[in-house]
């Protein structure tokens, strides 16, 4: 074996492999949405923020404008004090935006989607959305649901 | 009585006396890398014997398995109507978990046996003793650029093997069964983290490839000079590095995905 086909097949092996990295890297992660670092975070205060996650979407008319990220807990209000990075290119957001907290499907994972207020100021870095609605938890949905059926049963009688 | 408990204190000494020769061996290897860095040469034709070779079985291997990892995973999916999630399956559990292991071990079958089996030939038959007469350190001489060279190809063979899989599954799932391409590869980008699940992988090969090759040298280095004790030294190599390779995987997967 020649020492220049040697390295030759050495350069064509470290290749193919970086290139398989790369592929993993592109094509199978979300590295080209990720858009982490530049942005403007912004905090929400929530009763319930059912099964939010650090990394979950904040979206407006559903699209992904940033991530959920840091959750925290008030100990004086009891309140979940979740941090929210929206990208910088979204710099326009009425101050008064109302945060809801979604389920994507019926079993999927819960998102943050902001509809937007009439308010002529807009977010900036540290501002606090201060309208603001809890996750729907099923369990709750359905014992309220019981009870009022269980009262609709009491006035017919 | 007392002679079992003798018999057992020996076990015992002998396992930490070779542990302790192979992390001495380790370390007498690293010392050795600022003489391998002027000849490279070296580690190329070590790059070569030790990873080029094993680029067959390792990508046949990884498109299989990933072929495979989309029967599977569709003929599952499906009965929850959930078969366009198929790229996450298949993608998910190839990068973090059976890229790096599957490919460390058949990295320890194809290469660790055959650096083992060179390494305790030159052993038995002197020419290791042979350089040392000649004033050249057997451990910078052969160990060195073998050992960075088994470093440096595992994870570019975990993540050969990654990405073919990878696409045997999407050749199976979109080609085959007609899941939809787009939600294939939409829903894998979405769901797969590149720190997450990518460089963890990556993390894993690089750990699996220091260790493989680690057993592999240590065990040629340290074999009785026989022809058997070659061979058992290879069989070790084989069997050391595989359970390695499982039990390291273990506590990896804990420390990086347990929360």
């Amino acid at each position: 074996m020649h020492n220049r086909t040697v390295e030759i097949l050495v350069g064509a092996f470290m290749a193919a492999g970086l290139v398989a990295f790369f592929f993993l890297a592109m094509q199978v992660s979300n590295l080209s949405s990720s858009g982490n670092g530049d942005g403007y975070e912004v905090i929400a205060r929530f009763d319930n923020i059912g099964s939010l996650k650090v990394r979950s979407p904040v979206t407006m008319a559903g699209v992904r404008i940033g991530r959920v990220s840091e959750i925290g807990f008030d100990r004086r209000t009891y309140e979940a004090v979740v941090t929210l990075r929206i990208e910088s290119e979204y710099n326009v957001i009425p101050d008064d935006s109302f945060a809801k907290i979604f389920t994507a499907g019926l079993l999927g994972e819960q998102y943050i989607g902001l509809d937007p207020g009439g308010s002529d100021k807009f977010l900036q870095q540290g501002s606090e959305i201060s309208l603001t609605q809890s996750a729907l938890v099923l369990e709750e949905i359905i014992g309220q649901f019981l009870f009022s059926k269980a009262e609709e049963g009491d006035s017919f009688e | 009585m007392l002679d079992s408990l003798a018999r057992l204190g020996r076990v015992g000494i002998g396992v930490l006396e070779r542990l302790g020769r192979g992390h001495l061996l380790l370390l007498a290897i690293f010392v050795g890398l600022p003489d391998l860095l002027p000849r490279l040469g070296l580690l190329l034709r070590q790059i070569y014997s030790v990873g080029v070779l094993s680029v067959l079985i390792i990508s046949v291997s990884g498109l299989f398995v990933g072929m495979v990892l989309g029967l599977q995973g569709y003929y599952i999916l499906s009965q929850f109507g959930a078969e366009q999630t198929l790229g996450v399956m298949v993608a998910a559990s190839l990068v973090r978990e059976l890229g790096p292991v599957v490919a460390a071990l058949l990295f320890a079958g194809r290469a660790g046996s055959a650096l083992t089996a060179e390494i305790g030939l030159m052993k038995a038959t002197e020419q290791l003793s042979g350089l040392e007469m000649m004033a050249v350190d057997p451990v910078r001489r052969v160990l060195t650029p073998r050992f960075f060279a088994g470093f440096i190809s595992m994870p570019l063979l975990a993540a050969l093997f990654s990405a073919l899989g990878v696409l045997g599954g999407y050749f199976v799932g979109g080609g085959l069964l007609g899941v939809d391409d787009g939600a294939f590869w939409a829903q894998m980008q979405a769901k797969i983290d590149l720190h997450e699940d990518v460089y963890n992988g990556v993390i894993k090969s690089f750990v699996f490839g220091l260790v493989c090759t680690w057993i592999a040298l240590f065990q040629g280095y340290d074999c009785v000079p026989t022809s058997e004790g070659v061979s058992r030294a290879t069989t070790r190599t084989v069997v050391h590095s595989s359970l390695a390779v499982l039990g390291l995987d273990f506590i990896l997967t804990a420390l990086m995905f347990g929360e």
